[in-house]
């Protein structure tokens, strides 16, 4: 039997105020896995992160660990698991070196040990030379890897990031993915939630879609983007008339003046559709896929819901 | 319980306390010794030398445990008090909570904290009034274990207030509105022998004045209450502060939503 990293039943979380932000999720995590918990603002991902890392008590429910019951190991639990939390958590007067040693002796990492760690985790995130820097003058994107090489201190067999790429530019948003790609590789169960789904797309295998507290999809990757009907070519055109081609399956739409959109079935032959400019004496330079599949079927789901 | 791991847990955040008061040091360390100077100055040998005597030995020499105290109960209430409103404030509490810290060691790791920033003070005003006055010691034993116990237990009342607290604001009033006035009432610069019988009552009631008093023992060999009577009353302080400090953190009352 394959060990699940994360096994959720049933779990219910009602904040004091009255907001029923879980209504009885359940759900599993493979070990190994590199999944994806999608949602729009306030459908429960933090909270079921919340729960699971012990930030949030829970109204009811099961959760368990790598096998161990939050509610009876919790600190068995708790140390097979590494978190980047959303918002950035860290004293801002302390240096980097300080918080992430730090970190590792609440984990009972003895503090030579700690420091060696600390030397690899910076180095490999490339803060090793602002370790002596206190965390306040350090830039966004320094930041959040700082709460990742925070996070791997203790060398926890799951990883849980909270819209890490949130804010940081494309170079280091795409180190990142090159980053938690490797560690899932090393074995690392990664679980991600993201509001870039290109982000979502390229890194995880799994998705889970929560929407107003209830899991909307709990499927593959693979799956989710095989169930899309359409897709969306963006075509670079040497000129783009008034009047475009009209077709029964195929649409048009003009981007500007040199470039055409069109959504086409998924079984249908662009051929056709070649023809039909060149009947319009448009020739076409280039084409490409438009990246905004996963989005579709995102708004699709939790709107339904 | 007591694993290894959990003794490393509580090294670390006791290294993180001492560490965040030594790095302020000018705002936590320096100034007692600047207060307490004109203290000495102004209350000690201007007012002092004209008020004469008191329990038998110079007003420069009574006042002087007190003053000690006075530091040693400031500074382990306002060490714990605003270094764990500041991590909840910066949400650095969490890195606490998501670890596997037992809740037992972060209570001792921050009140531990506490009890050595109260103890450094103590000793950095008590070199401060040797320039002022000879101190000699009657009781080495009660000396070191009031000041401990009384550090332990304004350390605990500062998490407690830290837990409750959802604003700045919140952690000035207890030290503003009740110990400031309790520490001046509590018989640092005079003896409730001098007040009327009602009066002297009343002060029993101040948890403040059993402390200053015992203190004030291990210096001098006098003291206007009962050391046994004062040094039960203390513990019994602690054991409450404490296991209500923990009933808190463990549910998580002002920590977890």
């Amino acid at each position: 039997m394959t060990e699940k990293a994360i096994e959720i039943s049933n779990l219910k979380k009602t904040y004091s105020g009255g907001v029923e932000a879980l209504k009885g999720i359940s759900f599993d995590v493979e070990k190994g896995d590199f999944i994806a918990l999608l949602g729009p603002n306030g459908a429960g991902k933090s909270t079921t992160i919340g729960i699971i890392c012990s930030l949030v008590n829970k109204t009811s429910g099961e959760v368990r660990v790598f096998g161990h019951s939050i509610d009876k190991e919790l600190e068995a639990a708790k140390r097979c698991i590494g978190l980047v939390p959303q918002e950035f958590n860290f004293s801002q007067f302390e240096t980097c070196k300080q918080i992430v040693v730090t970190q590792a002796g609440y984990y009972g990492v003895p503090r030579v040990i700690a420091n060696e760690r600390a030397e690899i985790w910076l180095k490999k995130l490339s803060l090793w030379d602002k370790r002596d820097t206190p965390a306040r003058m350090l830039s966004g994107g320094m930041k959040r890897r700082l709460m990742i090489a925070r996070a791997l201190m203790h060398e926890p067999k799951m990883l849980i990031l909270d819209e890490p790429t949130a804010g940081v530019d494309i170079e280091i948003r795409r180190s990142m993915w090159e980053f938690l790609t490797e560690l899932n590789e090393a074995g690392t169960t990664v679980v991600l939630t993201t509001h870039y789904l290109e982000e979502a797309e390229q890194l995880c295998r799994n998705i889970t879609i929560i929407n107003h507290g209830e899991i909307v999809e709990n499927t593959s990757m693979k799956d989710l983007i095989s169930r899309l009907d359409m897709e969306t070519f963006v075509l670079d055109v040497d000129r783009v008339p008034d009047s475009l081609p009209d077709m029964k399956e195929v649409s048009f739409r003009k981007r500007d003046e040199a470039t055409i959109e069109i959504d086409v079935p998924k079984e249908f032959a662009l051929n056709q559709v070649f023809h039909k400019l060149s009947d319009k004496n448009i020739n076409v330079l280039s084409m490409r896929n438009k990246s905004n599949r996963l989005e579709e079927l995102f708004v699709r789901l939790t709107e339904k819901a | 319980m007591f694993s290894k791991e959990s003794l490393i847990a509580l090294q670390s955040i006791f290294i993180k306390e001492v560490t965040r008061y030594f790095r302020i040091w000018v705002q936590t360390l320096l100034p007692p010794a600047i207060t307490m100077s004109l203290y000495f100055v102004i209350f000690g040998q201007l007012i002092g030398s004209r008020v004469g005597q008191m329990g038998g030995v110079s007003y420069m020499e009574y006042i002087t445990p007190g003053i000690i105290m006075m530091s040693v109960i400031t500074n382990s209430y306002s060490n714990v008090v605003s270094s764990f409103f500041s991590a909840k404030f910066q949400r650095s509490i969490e890195e606490m909570l998501v670890s596997p810290v037992p809740t037992l060691y972060i209570l001792l790791g921050y009140i531990f904290g506490g009890v050595s920033r109260g103890l450094l003070t103590g000793i950095i005003v008590t070199l401060v009034a040797s320039q002022f006055v000879d101190l000699e010691v009657h009781h080495w034993g009660i000396l070191f274990f009031v000041v401990i116990l009384t550090s332990m237990l304004f350390a605990t009342g500062g998490l407690v207030n830290a837990i409750f607290a959802k604003k700045f604001d919140d952690i000035s009033i207890v030290p503003t509105f009740i110990l400031t006035p309790l520490t001046y009432l509590g018989g640092v610069f005079y003896s409730i022998q001098l007040l009327p019988e009602f009066w002297q009552t009343v002060s029993l009631a101040n948890p403040i004045l059993y402390m200053v008093n015992a203190f004030r023992y291990g210096f001098l060999g006098f003291s206007d209450i009962d050391i046994v009577h004062a040094l039960i009353l203390l513990s019994v302080f602690i054991l409450s502060l404490f296991s209500l400090a923990y009933y808190l953190l463990t549910k998580g009352i002002g920590i977890r939503s």
